[in-house]
């Protein structure tokens, strides 16, 4: 509530305390987290980094501006830069809809909004291949019009959407219910269009849960591999996305350049993480 | 600038908010509707602003000769609520979070039509004239958070009078408040209210708010109306036996009347002139823990002091009636209490000085 000016950051008392455990055990639980941490996360990454840089930086980036990695990377920031919009809109409508209204099949879109989480990514890109394939329903239909979304960048930017679309809504939704519709309210009271509404009271309010909301929804936008997979038919310098690539050069043997191209989707990592960060401790400060 | 509520329903489901109610707010009157909890007159007052939509009857506003119609059953002659130009005041404030105490008040001009809004030198001029109204110019600057809940209460008023609306209506103003502070803003609400002479409805469940502050009271209980009247009325003379139980203690008797008499247990005691004199079956009375005389040899009933505390200058005592037919309880000033040497367990006569007798058996008397 708005009644906290100032919200503190949690600090977790490691002194004597009731809840607090013995030294020993508590220096063992730190050493099997740290471990685990070392062998599952910074292991890999320092061994990207020293995979993609063991033939030197001009091998390096010459795995980078390859045609097919170029065509890779473009195709991948394509599909985000629809797929986030897109999503961003989705969200805040959906958000919008079930925080502030009651309405008739709210559970079911609460359900659906998290299908995307629930359903195994190649499943999701099965299921573009049934609707769009030439023997899905409708083939046929689109053969006959030339249209082609399966194995084509239609089908890679739909099976982003499908993999995305929870993010936005669901980093809203819990934001919008405890904001309520009081001040919404009050602006119309006073005069304020819907639109005018939206824009000055609801949007600011929101406005850091949603850039919240948009960086993750970005970053699994760009690194999406089964879904995408379906339904790409892996087509050099055409269908593949950026994850797509990196397959595809570690199954020729070429382990350098599937490294190196392996390191932007690790900066991509990095960075979403150092913005998640920033934009939390906002998120936090201005509830 | 009046009201006219005419036959206002509202439903929730199967919950009856409001049932046909009628009520005039006069122009320039300040009027509180008071009630316990879910008796509707938070939904009566959103229905005034246009923030819900009655399922039927008819809401009139008169600024000049001709009425306007707010809201008339089928929807095509209502005005929503950003038309209504109504200044409303929200419980919990709702300030807009983000924005300086500047910017929420300067809100409702900016958000207007180009053709209709002023300019930026006017809003300034405008907004600093209201923030030295509220007392608090000193605070443009800060952001809602920055602010106390007295502070933010009256940033919220001076927001909804920026749009100089035609009626003021406010859902229990101080209600987030503590004691002190309510105090305070309630005496300077009326004080502004003075100055100002905005046709303006409060919401409250605190009934010395609705007694001090209020011109006219309006006792809503269970989706009715009990009663309206000045405060003065309302507390001297109760319509039902709920209005009564609701701005007070009281305690409860049973009995008959007969030749100016109520004939409580064994006890006759006189009635006042303007109290219904005729025979009557059955009859309940009323009476304040205050109205209400202790003594060792008078006249009344006699009942068994059971508890005694002490809360400034008066002494509220706990007493059985002796013919086991329940509580009273009383308040006497401190000086008889001690002067008549009372004590626990001691049996002495309970004499109301003032009865309020309601003959028809009233079936409304909820908790």
């Amino acid at each position: 509530m708005t009644s906290q000016a100032i919200t503190l950051p949690r600090v977790y008392q490691v002194d004597a305390g009731p809840t607090s455990e013995s030294t020993p055990f508590r220096r063992l639980l730190i050493v099997v987290a740290l471990t685990f941490l070392a062998a599952f996360l910074w292991l890999p990454l320092a061994a990207v980094f020293v995979g993609a840089l063991r033939e030197g930086l001009g091998v390096y980036w010459e795995a980078l501006t390859d045609p097919d990695a170029l065509s890779a990377i473009k195709l991948t920031v394509i599909a985000a830069l629809i797929s986030v919009p897109v999503n961003m809109v989705f969200g805040i409508a959906a958000a919008w809809a079930i925080a502030k209204f009651e309405f008739r099949g709210k559970s079911l879109l609460i359900t659906l909004i998290d299908l995307p989480f629930s359903v195994s990514p190649v499943i999701a890109g099965l299921l573009f291949v049934l609707l769009f394939g030439s023997h899905g329903w409708f083939g046929e239909f689109l053969a006959e019009h030339n249209i082609r979304i399966v194995f084509a960048v239609p089908a890679i930017v739909l099976a982003t959407l499908f993999v995305t679309f929870p993010f936005v809504a669901r980093e809203l939704i819990p934001l919008m219910q405890e904001q309520g519709t009081e001040e919404e309210e009050a602006a119309i009271v006073l005069g304020a269009s819907g639109w005018q509404t939206f824009w000055h009271i609801t949007l600011p309010n929101i406005r850091w849960g949603l850039l919240y909301g948009v960086i993750l929804c970005n970053a699994r936008a760009m690194g999406e591999f089964g879904a995408v997979s379906v339904v790409s038919g892996h087509i050099r310098g055409l269908t593949n996305t950026i994850p797509l690539h990196v397959e595809i050069l570690y199954n020729e043997y070429n382990a350098t350049a599937a490294f190196a191209v392996a390191t932007l989707l690790a900066f991509l990592a990095l960075g979403t993480l150092a913005a998640k960060t920033l934009v939390a401790r906002h998120l936090r400060g201005h509830h | 600038m009046s009201i006219h509520v005419k036959k206002i329903v509202k439903r929730f489901g199967a919950f009856n908010a409001l049932r046909e109610i009628d009520l005039e707010v006069g122009e320039g009157e300040l009027i509180a509707l008071l009630g316990p909890s879910g008796c509707g007159k938070t939904t009566l007052l959103r229905i005034i602003a246009g923030l819900e939509t009655p399922d039927s009857g008819e809401i009139w506003f008169h600024g000049n000769e001709e009425g306007e119609v707010w809201f008339h059953g089928d929807d095509s002659k209502c005005q929503h609520v950003r038309e209504r130009q109504v200044g409303f005041v929200f419980q919990h404030y709702a300030l807009f979070r983000h924005m300086t105490v500047f910017d929420n008040v300067a809100f409702g001009l900016r958000v207007r039509p180009k053709s209709e809004r002023p300019t930026e030198a006017t809003i300034k001029e405008k907004v600093m004239e209201l923030l030295r109204l509220v007392q608090l110019d000193w605070l443009a600057e800060r952001y809602p958070a920055q602010l106390s809940g007295g502070q933010r209460q009256r940033i919220a008023l001076a927001r909804a009078l920026a749009v100089e609306p035609k009626v003021l209506l406010l859902d229990e103003p101080f209600g987030a408040l503590d004691a002190q502070v309510r105090k305070e803003l309630r005496r300077w609400l009326r004080r502004l209210h003075d100055e100002l002479h905005v046709t303006s409805v409060f919401v409250t469940h605190d009934q010395d708010e609705a007694l001090e502050v209020a011109d006219r009271v309006v006792v809503m209980n269970e989706g009715r109306i009990e009663q309206i009247g000045t405060p003065d009325e309302i507390y001297d003379h109760p319509a039902t036996p709920f209005v009564y139980q609701f701005l007070g203690d009281v305690n409860l008797f049973h009995g008959r009347v007969s030749d100016g008499h109520a004939h409580i247990g064994a006890a006759a005691i006189q009635l006042a002139g303007h109290e219904p004199a005729d025979t009557a079956v059955a009859a309940m009375f009323y009476t304040r823990p205050h109205d209400i005389e202790l003594s060792h040899d008078g006249g009344g009933l006699e009942a068994r002091i059971q508890g005694a505390r002490r809360a400034g200058g008066v002494v509220k005592v706990r007493l059985e009636r002796i013919d086991g037919h329940g509580a009273v309880e009383a308040e006497v000033p401190r000086e008889s209490w001690e002067a008549e040497a009372f004590c626990e367990d001691q049996v002495v006569r309970v004499y109301p000085k003032r009865l309020k007798v309601f003959t028809a058996p009233e079936t409304a008397l909820a908790t």
